[in-house]
């Protein structure tokens, strides 16, 4: 894009000729992504920060499933295993889901609006970095001698002095309200921008999937992370300056723990599913060739999930004993949720269904999500059922069913929408053939390490044990469990390795690699940094549809 | 401890649910994964490119309306019938009557092991405190035995989770819960706390002991007495009195009368040591009380450093306790 007005030095370093900004010594590109503003390195650091955040994850699972292996194994101590669960979801859910999630957003969501950048670009850096902080301020912990061994949704009163000693568990909680800031700053930024920066002619009804499910997730965020912070907030107050939330002896309330929590927990993992159903939306329909069916259904299946999903948190409460009445409540909101759900099931069926389907990675992945979320949301079902949870709750049975949906439902669509989008922010096509050895080891990996948990919870093994005797039968689950664990390993090295190399030795990509149809690909590969040489004017949900068929543009049958 | 192995009714009922609620997402399963492979496999491109896209379907609102329908009577039904398995598991707590035949037991939950304080059965006040073995009396065909538990904790969350008897009902501080067991099986049954709770939760176990209703008074007349006074042991249990141990332990009928720890006065009548996880026999005693730690790491008792000489006069004394 050549530049007809003499720019200033300084800005617009992207715009430079490539090899004017790679004699750009090290220190200025430091310099340069330190202090950018850019929605697109912003989100690009915040995917790289999620996967950096993944390995270490993974890791942590690697050793819990190595103690497991044997029954009253002792490899690990009970502190390193409690500390290692504890920092695992910790991790995985703050410091990986989330981040990637938004930092997707951010990349797309301008984009696909046709907008420069994000609402308020200087909050969106602060965002990432507080962010990233907060994950560091978490990991701190371990210079206090051991990290927190609290689980990840730290039921008082174990978080309270008595019971957690040494400062960890306050490292832990602040860490979280900082990097908890972040993730409000980035909702009150998707909602701005989508709301406020729209192409014209892009009403509500016509953005991209992807960005109503940014839009409700960021309404989300913002009902349900508020309430963690203030809770987290308690915990610090009790913990330091002699509150007593939570102490129980001084007129406090464990079971207030437990519903604050929840009522962020919940949402949160809606959080984690929303964008990714706005993402294979985007996948699905142009890898299928045809059009996403029922958008109207999916966007009002969206806002009832949105809806719904912060009525049901005390199905994580089942067995506290709140009394039939509120048991009957939370079972009952927790079945209507899979109503909008498999509404959205059914109408990307009904999209594939009667297409020319492509299997190149993105649909691969997205086909990994469709055949497993719907087995993890049907366990959900299962769990939904008080009754039938009064057995299932705090056993291997729900271990399985969230990882189910986290990894089979959040990370196969992440995936999906990685490969995806990586031609349009390098410039470069990943390698398809690791692509498909990370599908499949992933995918047996998978399925392999999270089902033979549904039969030894069923078989009576609770959670968060260190170890476990023999003789109940658990021993040959675990050994699966554990099998399957090392099989994921190469899979995640084979997509670090893959996103990696693919910058150099990647097919350049050009505009529109997969022939799509909404605004991000109307745009060179990677973009520069106003985005657009002109904003354009759109008509349809599929704007380069229009384009490319004038003749049959959507906005004569939307 | 499967729980798909019901020996209660309430346990019974709840794997009726499994059982339908596994039967229907197994159907939706097999219908929505059926027409997902379908549609990969019948629709995917062909090597060949072929020209021109495929016909492009907007929508369709009877298709819709048919498919929000649909899961909206599922879930009416997976409604009723989870309605009617709540009211049949969770019960209501009744009072202490004569000839009830019912146990009364209030269960107090701490880092890491249970207390149980036997509060009266069929009628009889009991009032003797026992630790980590539950002993209930066996249901027949003529009489139901149920025993109802008061669920309390002394620190944190805990849960209580019997598997095969009910289904789990976690032990809150601050809050009272409730849980009924009720069986046909005699013998042990197993199972473990099921709320995290710090460092040893994976071995705090539970032991229920389902007696002859025979068997269960013999255990009720041998636990309401006092602890056995022999000559025998006289030196162990003056040592044992004047250690440390008599701030954490009870020993009823005699000075020790701490309620921090197991109640000891029948300890010999127990099999396990530990809150379930290593054999009640004279060894492993004797390892426990040199040094618990090393068998269960972090657990609130510490090693005392007793001579050996003392060391063995407070073990022959415990194993005096039956």
């Amino acid at each position: 894009m050549s530049s007809l007005v003499e720019q200033p030095r300084g800005i617009e370093l992207a715009d430079r000729p490539a090899d004017v900004a790679m004699n750009m010594g090290w220190t200025a590109q430091a310099h340069e992504w330190a202090t950018t503003v850019d929605h697109k390195k912003i989100g690009i650091m915040y995917v790289v920060m999620s996967i950096v955040f993944l390995v270490i994850g993974g890791i942590e699972a690697i050793l819990m499933r190595w103690q497991l292996f044997y029954p009253r194994s002792k490899v690990l101590d009970q502190d390193t295993f409690n500390q290692l669960f504890t920092m695992h979801g910790t991790t995985m859910v703050f410091f990986v889901g989330m981040p990637i999630l938004i930092g997707i957003g951010n990349y797309f969501v301008p984009l696909m609006i046709g907008a420069r950048d994000m609402a308020f670009p200087r909050l969106n850096a602060f965002g990432f970095w507080v962010t990233l902080f907060g994950g560091v301020m978490v990991y701190m912990s371990y210079i206090t001698g051991g990290a927190p061994a609290v689980g990840w949704f730290a039921y008082a009163p174990l978080t309270s002095n008595t019971f957690s000693r040494g400062a960890a568990t306050d490292f832990w909680a602040l860490g979280l309200i900082v990097s908890g800031i972040g993730t409000i700053a980035g909702g009150v930024n998707f909602i701005a921008t989508i709301l406020g920066m729209r192409a014209p002619g892009m009403t509500l009804r016509k953005v991209p999937f992807f960005v109503w499910t940014m839009l409700w997730t960021s309404f989300q965020i913002l009902l349900a992370i508020p309430p963690l912070t203030a809770a987290l907030t308690m915990i610090i107050f009790d913990r330091q300056l002699g509150a007593h939330f939570f102490d129980v002896p001084n007129g406090g309330s464990a079971y207030l723990w437990q519903h604050l929590f929840w009522f962020f927990g919940h949402p949160e993992v809606y959080i984690l599913i929303l964008p990714v159903f706005g993402m294979v939306s985007e996948i699905i329909p142009v890898f299928s060739r045809k059009v996403l069916f029922g958008y109207e259904f999916m966007a009002a299946a969206t806002m009832g999930i949105a809806f719904i999903s912060l009525s049901v948190w005390a199905h994580h409460m089942f067995c506290v004993g709140m009394g039939r009445m509120p048991d009957l409540f939370f079972a009952v909101a927790t079945f209507l949720v899979s109503i909008p759900t498999g509404i959205k099931f059914f109408n990307w069926l009904a999209t594939m269904y009667g297409g020319r389907i492509w299997f190149a990675s993105p649909m691969l992945f997205s086909f990994g999500f469709l055949s497993m979320f719907l087995i993890g949301g049907l366990t959900g079902i299962m769990l939904g059922a008080a009754p039938f949870d009064f057995q299932l709750s705090d056993s291997y049975f729900v271990v399985g069913h969230f990882h189910w949906v986290l990894i089979g439902g959040t990370l196969f669509g992440t995936f999906a929408g990685i490969h995806y989008w990586y031609p349009k922010v390098t410039g470069r096509m990943l390698s398809e053939r690791l692509a498909r050895w990370q599908f499949w080891l992933l995918y047996i990996g998978f399925i392999l390490t999270f089902g033979p948990m549904h039969i030894s919870g069923v078989l009576g093994m609770p959670r968060r044990i260190y170890t476990y005797d023999a003789g109940h039968g658990w021993e040959i689950w675990n050994q699966l469990s554990t099998l399957g664990a090392l099989i994921q390993v190469p899979s995640y090295a084979i997509l670090v390795y893959n996103l990696i190399t693919s910058l150099w030795k990647g097919k350049p990509a050009g505009d529109d690699p997969w022939d799509a149809w909404t605004l991000e690909w109307m745009t060179t590969s990677p973009p520069p940094s106003y985005n657009f040489e002109e904003v354009p004017t759109v008509h349809s949900r599929r704007p380069l549809w229009d384009l490319k068929h004038p003749e049959d543009p959507d906005w004569q049958y939307e | 401890m499967s729980i798909f192995a019901p020996a209660s009714p309430g346990a019974h009922s709840i794997v009726d649910l499994a059982i339908l609620t596994f039967v229907v997402t197994g159907l939706i399963f097999v219908v929505v994964e059926g027409v997902l492979l379908y549609s990969v496999w019948r629709f995917r491109q062909p090597r060949v490119e072929q020209t021109g896209e495929p016909p492009q379907v907007y929508g369709s609102m009877p298709i819709e309306v048919a498919w929000t329908a649909a899961p909206t009577l599922i879930v009416f039904f997976l409604v009723l019938v989870t309605t009617r398995t709540l009211w049949d598991v969770e019960k209501t707590q009744p009072k202490s009557k004569p000839g009830d035949n019912t146990l009364f037991v209030n269960v107090i939950g701490h880092q890491w092991w249970w207390e149980y304080v036997y509060e009266s059965y069929d009628g009889r006040i009991l009032g003797f405190v026992t630790a980590n073995e539950l002993h209930m009396p066996v249901s027949d065909d003529d009489t139901m035995r149920p025993v109802y538990l008061t669920l309390k904790s002394a620190d944190v969350c805990h849960s209580y989770w019997v598997p095969r008897l009910a289904g789990k009902v976690d032990l809150i501080p601050g809050r009272v819960n409730s849980l009924m067991l009720e069986t046909k099986e005699p013998g042990l049954q197993l199972g473990q706390c099921a709320e995290f709770c710090g460092a040893q939760h994976a071995n705090m176990l539970l032991r229920v002991n389902v007696d002859t209703p025979e068997e269960f008074e013999r255990w009720l007349a041998n636990e309401s007495k006092a602890a056995l006074e022999e000559s025998a042991v006289a030196d162990g249990r003056a040592k044992f009195l004047a250690q440390s141990c008599v701030n954490c332990h009870a020993v009823r009928g005699t000075p020790a009368r701490g309620t921090y720890a197991p109640d000891l006065t029948h300890l010999m009548s127990r099999q396990t040591l530990a809150s379930g996880i290593i054999e009640n026999t004279p060894e492993t005693l004797a390892d426990w009380v040199r040094d618990p730690q090393p068998i269960k790491p972090g657990c609130l008792m510490p090693a005392f450093g007793l001579t050996e000489r003392d060391q063995q006069l407070i073990v022959r004394y415990l194993l005096s306790l039956r």
